[in-house]
């Protein structure tokens, strides 16, 4: 049976406990939510932390709260199955309640949060392998040795963001909070997730849990979620479209194209957005964004499905996520 | 980082139970290995089999990623404690006569999640079982008695038979 | 018209049911004894290496560590098949995969045995690894065994029945395609898990996941040097097999060994990756089949079918496994010339071995294929042209395999009629598709795996003054039914509940030996033994009950726990009644059956591997829509027929096709054991989350027919159903995808690459482009049937006689 290694547990009340305890315990400590995405790495010992930090117990990160501008503030270790039920949530923020509907499974969602989800450690098929395997790789970048095997000559580590909410939420402008040893900070989604590494996939400190997210109003604006995987359960995204549109009449005023499980970090379409700001939404500059979209994704050999053809699914799946907004 | 033992009460099946276990231990070990409730099966210990599925407090979660010591305070719900032989739950007696249990490996957990769906909606249709059941694999019966069966059972609880 | 049954056939309970919807029943992995150690293995990290030292200090300085194992303390090599003994239980000099035992610690819990295991160093001196068969052959040295036809080719098959290349040359149009089914395992929910007791009094007793108790049992004493009186071997009820737990495995033997050595029960459980490492499964296999058509007679004149396969780095069941490639394309359609050439190789990688529908399933794509392209080819619906070229009932093949009843017709006019076939192909919008194939398949190996001559199958029935019946058989229940199977024909013989049989199974030292739950053989062979006991038990009971009735024996019936006159239903009695005057008057009442198979008519080399005593047969009809832009297919709907001759029990058999349709849906579209060979040959994907397994969400919905006209070898007429119905569904898909798109995907899974890949291409045709040269020779020449042969090889009658004395020299040391 794959076991747990050993390492202390607590579980404390409030986000400055949790605060408190990390800054102490350096990186040495690891912070758990549901647990779905900490404990299989720990059993693969792809992490062994010394300490583990329970969000169990501390109540002010719950909470779905929709305030009277239409924003909504989730508190980060919500379960994912709560955003899935919630009505207003369904009908007011599709995209995110298609990317949360997404993950894995249902018994998975009721155990992982949306915190979780959003701070999903990076993954890769020479990564997420028990230590035996990875011995015989001579282990990797991320973990314990010196190359990346998904790119040998790559001074980085390519583990993929394979997180569904993460796109959304920076699709959708969301706001993120985190609660330091020092204080609070806010910080936005699409900062917190520009990185270049998959050693370090969130700008986090190690003394940083993550309480609040806030979504603002998406009032006149139309997303989607769009998802590539091998299975409709289970499986992580292989590609991951999130697009939204703000009309302006007939035609285009904002549009923010974001793919993940290309890389170490989501990638934004600029390009493929600037090409259909100020146009009408149809079939030719859907087209046109759709093959603008394929240039900042660098699919890799560490996934499902062959690099090259998860590549040539980028602007079917950014088209199709077009066409279902026009 | 010690290998002393925790020593709690853990509620299973309604009764409690005074048990010690090393800290790091899963409540899939804690059941199987702590308590001798084998009924629970196993089928990754990764998060990604659905076999060791049990109710904790009601909602269907993964026994190999769980720890014990999370569980203190919550009713933790298994196989064992949903019906027996000779009283069967209706799903077990379903399971049974249907073969939706074939190498039976992956039942108790499928039972859980079955479970938990009638709870929440006593009449399911063939979609929502479809859906609800995407985290347990099933190698023996490609799903489709394991659906009948639970649409027997719920009728034959809507009927209290 | 087929005879009214009491409980054969109908939807009763299986008896274990409850056991199992209840968490009751008791898997390997559940059981756990006092003072029991907890073993791990060590295994390589290396694909291809001697081993040149093994530390394992530091493992036995840890506190918690009770002992350690190295291979040179277990130098006696084993394997499934006689002439492929090639595993070691932990490898003495050197390692052929990246999973092979090396080591093995036992340890008072598991996470010290983890890390003991992780402990122990060893040392290694590289050898160069080959992982690609085709590079098998061309590179000879280094050679992974010093067995086998030649460098590392471990078995090379040539033979020619009637004339082929005259076939081919006669022909109007002669058909070629390349094909690659690539490999896949079992993944049973269930990790293989091993428990070995040393009992007070000497002996050891084992209790493991496996389908073939007997097999392991001699594997266990061969290796350990015990004689098998002193080892008992209890198959647990296996949480799925599949074919993978059909090998005596190196944990199981290392586990027995530690028992011994410590003196304390020893557990070992595997975790998922070493399931992967354990495999045993799919072989990887380059096919390319040439078909030669008549076009007036709009008829097959000739098939030269070749495989290559892909073994891994131990022999395991692959002689048979070669032999299977080439051996049933004959028995579905008429083949009156047929000539197979086999090759298989090791390589450094897992073993491969018997999978649901074992060496049958690659060549049955690629042969399902090339008929949908044959039909197309003389402007046929492909229903109809294999309706109008049906292999006959009754009849011998030009391979020498004797068909008995044959129900395909059936078949294919229950899935044509259910899926509205006629109607609908050809004719559906563009991107959604049917596809038809069909398949058949084995009821039970003709042949034992060591050369003896008894009995396949035994069972004893012990009958109870209380009117209880005992059935004790080697059979294991690995989820497909088979205790069921043996309750029901006692129970149906000898008129009593199915819960008054109590079944005892499994059991080496409490039960007559069962060859093993594997090729499909339980339920036909099992089945007949078993009968064969309850007609000589009710045979008994007819007897003292006539006395006491005062009718003739033969008037008297079985029935709802009675014996009665059949012209006087009054006069009756109890069945616990009759065993009580049958034992006064005989003594103890207890009856064996045995069961052993027809001769088979071929006597080459190589006719050992595809004779049964009789075969199923299946149809399928698939409706898909396949995505043009991303080339994801979608399985709508499934019909699907079996040939079983007469189900045993009715929620049993659906159980099984539609769990090997759902199989079947997996092989199709996703499942693959891959490595990285640029990476020390390490499994890509050894989890299951990676290795892709249908959800719920993968499975469509089926509509599935069984055809049931009782075959005169089965017990109360029944086929198997347990594989063959996996067979059609991947055939059936890629039919179905030439239905949609107009384009041919020659290889298994299809996957949207495929899919795309045969879009854009020219020739609108996806898979492998070229088939190696194998430098085969000439092969062995047997005249078919039609020609007139014996069944022999020509010139082979001399060598025959050779054998024969070979054989029963094996057969005296079997015995000794």
């Amino acid at each position: 049976m794959m076991r747990l290694p050993t390492f202390s547990y607590c579980a404390p009340d409030t986000a400055e406990e949790i605060a408190h305890i990390l800054a102490e315990e350096g990186p040495a400590a690891q912070i758990v939510a549901g647990g779905t995405d900490l404990y299989p790495n720990m059993k693969r010992r792809q992490v062994e932390p010394k300490t583990v930090v329970s969000l169990a117990r501390a109540r002010a990160l719950r909470g779905i709260e929709w305030r009277d501008d239409g924003s909504l503030r989730l508190g980060t270790s919500e379960p994912l199955r709560a955003l899935e039920r919630d009505p207003r949530l369904q009908s007011t923020l599709p995209a995110l309640h298609q990317s949360v509907l997404s993950i894995s499974t249902p018994v998975l969602r009721n155990m992982g949060t949306i915190g979780g989800n959003l701070c999903l450690d990076t993954r890769c098929q020479y990564l997420n392998q028990n230590f035996e395997w990875r011995r015989t790789i001579n282990h990797c970048l991320k973990c314990s040795g010196d190359t990346c095997w998904t790119a040998p000559g790559s001074p980085k580590c390519w583990a993929v963001n394979s997180s569904d909410s993460v796109p959304v939420m920076i699709a959708m402008g969301a706001k993120l909070l985190l609660q330091g040893a020092a204080g609070r900070r806010e910080v936005t989604a699409a900062e917190f997730f520009d990185v270049t590494d998959g050693r370090e996939w969130i700008r986090r400190q190690p003394d940083e849990v993550m309480t609040d997210i806030v979504i603002p109003s998406q009032e006149g604006t139309r997303s989607v979620y769009l998802k590539l995987r091998r299975r409709d359960a289970y499986d992580f995204p292989v590609l991951g479209v999130a697009a939204r549109i703000t009309m302006d009449g007939d035609l285009v005023s904002d549009a923010r194209i974001v793919l993940n499980a290309v890389g170490p970090a989501p990638v934004r379409c600029t390009e493929a957005e600037q090409a259909l700001i100020g146009y009408r939404l149809n079939a030719e500059t859907i087209g046109e964004a759709g093959n603008l979209s394929r240039r900042g994704a660098k699919p890799l050999d560490n996934t499902d499905y062959m690099p090259n053809y998860r590549k040539k699914m980028v602007p079917v799946f950014v088209r199709r996520a077009l066409a279902a907004l026009a | 980082m010690t290998k002393r033992k925790i020593q709690m009460m853990l509620s299973v099946n309604g009764e409690d139970h005074d048990v010690s276990f090393l800290p790091h231990r899963t409540l899939l070990e804690v059941l199987r290995e702590d308590m001798q409730l084998t009924g629970t099966k196993h089928g990754c210990e990764l998060g990604e089999c659905g076999t060791c599925t049990v109710l904790v407090d009601g909602e269907p979660a993964l026994s190999c990623l769980v720890l014990g010591l999370e569980c203190a305070g919550k009713d933790i719900q298994t196989v064992e404690g949903l019906g027996t032989a000779g009283g069967p739950h209706p799903l077990q007696k379903r399971f049974a006569e249907l073969n939706a249990a074939q190498c039976g490996y992956c039942t108790p957990g499928i039972l859980m999640a079955a479970q938990s769906i009638l709870t929440k909606d006593p009449t399911p249709d063939r979609e929502t079982l479809r859906e609800e059941l995407a985290g347990n694999l099933c190698r023996c019966t490609g799903y489709l008695r394991i659906y009948e069966a639970i649409e027997m059972a719920a009728e034959d609880m809507q009927h209290g038979s | 018209m087929a005879p009214k049954y009491r409980i054969i056939g109908k939807a009763n309970t299986k008896v274990d049911g409850l056991a199992k919807s209840t968490g009751a029943t008791k898997f390997a992995d559940d059981l756990s004894l006092p003072r029991m150690l907890y073993c791990k293995l060590h295994r390589a990290h290396v694909p291809y290496a001697v081993i040149k030292n093994i530390d394992t200090s530091a493992a036995e300085a840890m506190d918690g560590v009770v002992a350690v194992l190295v291979g040179s303390e277990l130098p006696t090599q084993f394997g499934i098949l006689p002439v492929s003994q090639d595993e070691h239980a932990l490898c003495p000099d050197k390692v052929r995969f990246v999973g092979d035992p090396v080591a093995a610690v036992a340890a008072l819990d598991e996470d010290t045995a983890f890390a003991a295991a992780q402990a122990i160093r060893v040392e290694y001196e590289p050898l160069p690894p080959v992982f690609d068969p085709a590079e098998a052959i061309q590179n000879e040295v280094p050679q992974l065994h010093d067995y086998g036809d030649d460098g590392n080719v471990h078995k090379r098959v040539a033979m020619e029945f009637g004339d082929v290349a005259g076939a081919l040359e006669d022909a109007d149009e002669v058909l070629e395609d390349v094909v690659f089914y690539q490999g896949n395992t079992h993944l049973p929910m269930e990790q293989h898990a091993t428990l070995a007791m040393p009992e007070a009094d000497g002996r050891l007793t084992i209790w493991s996941s496996t389908q073939t108790p007997h097999y392991l049992h001699k594997a266990v004493s061969k290796v350990l040097g015990l004689p098998p009186s002193r080892i008992r071997i209890i198959a647990c009820p296996n949480g799925g097999g599949f074919g993978g737990k059909s090998d005596p495995f190196n944990h199981e033997i290392v586990v027995a060994a530690l028992a011994v050595k410590t003196q304390r029960p020893c557990k070992i459980t595997l975790t998922r990756e070493e399931v992967f490492y354990c495999h045993r499964g799919r072989h990887p296999v380059l096919m390319r089949s040439r078909m030669g058509l008549d076009k007036k007679k709009k008829a097959i004149t000739g098939i030269h079918f070749e495989s290559l396969l892909d073994g891994g780095a131990y022999g395991s069941y692959g002689v048979a496994s070669t032999y299977y490639t080439g051996a049933l394309q004959t028995v579905t359609y008429k083949v009156p010339n047929y000539r197979f050439d086999g090759v298989r190789t090791f390589t450094n990688k897992p073993p491969c071995g018997p999978k649901r529908g074992h060496g049958t399933v690659q060549p049955r794509f690629a042969l399902e294929i090339q008929v949908d392209r044959a039909a197309h080819a003389l402007g046929m619906d492909p229903a109809d042209f294999r309706l109008q070229n049906l292999q006959p009932p009754e009849s011998v093949t030009a391979n020498w395999l004797r068909i008995r009843t044959m129900g395909l017709k059936a078949c294919i006019d229950k899935v044509v009629e259910a899926s509205g076939w006629r109607e609908r192909y050809g004719k559906l919008e563009r991107g959604h598709g049917l596809g038809l194939a069909c398949s058949s398949y084995i009821t039970g190996a003709g042949l034992p795996i060591y050369w003896n001559r008894m009995p396949h199958s035994g069972v004893q029935l012990k009958l109870d003054r209380g009117g209880g019946v005992t059935a004790f058989c080697g059979a294991t229940d690995i989820g497909q039914g088979s205790d069921t199977v043996l309750a029901s024909c006692v129970a149906e013989i000898l008129g009593v509940d199915l819960l008054d049989v109590r079944v005892c199974v499994a059991d080496t030292d409490l039960t007559p030996v069962d060859l093993g739950s594997y090729s499909s053989r339980v339920t036909l062979m099992m089945g007949n033994a078993a009968i064969q006991a309850a007609e000589r038990a009710r045979d008994l009971l007819a007897k003292a009950c006539a006395e006491k009735l005062e009718v003739p024996p033969a008037r008297l019936a079985f029935a709802d726990n009675r014996v009665f006159d059949t012209q006087d239903p009054d006069k009756s009695m109890e069945f616990a009644q009759a065993v009580v005057f049958a034992e006064a008057k005989f003594g103890t009442i207890g009856t064996v059956g045995s069961y052993s198979p027809p001769k088979m008519p071929g006597r080459y080399r190589g006719a050992g591997v595809g004779p049964t005593p009789t075969y199923s047969y299946s149809a399928s009809v698939i409706e898909l829509h396949c995505d043009e832009e991303t080339g994801i297919i979608d399985i709508d709907k499934i019909w699907i027929a079996h040939d079983i001759g007469q189900a045993i029990n009715y929620h049993l058999a659906m159980g099984q096709v539609e769990g090997s349709v759902y199989m079947g849906v997996g092989e199709a579209l996703m499942e693959e054991m891959v490595y990285r060979d640029r990476r020390n040959g390490a499994h890509k994907i050894p989890s299951l989350l990676e290795y892709k397994s249908p959800t719920t969400m993968e499975m469509p919905p089926v509509d599935t027919f069984l055809i049931e006209e009782p075959d005169p070898e089965g017990p109360f007429g029944a086929k198997e159903v347990g594989q063959g119905p996996l067979l059609p569904i991947m055939p059936a898909v890629a039919n179905g995808v030439f239905d949609a798109l107009g384009v041919r995907v020659n290889r298994c899974p299809i996957t949207p690459e495929f899919v795309l890949a045969a879009l854009e291409s020219k020739d609108k045709r996806s898979g492998p482009k070229s088939y190696p040269d194998l430098r085969i020779e000439a092969p062995a020449r047997i005249l078919t049937p039609a020609e007139g042969g014996d069944g022999y090889e020509i010139d082979q009658k001399r060598k025959t006689k050779q054998l024969a004395r070979e054989q029963r020299t094996d057969e005296q040391k079997t015995t000794r």
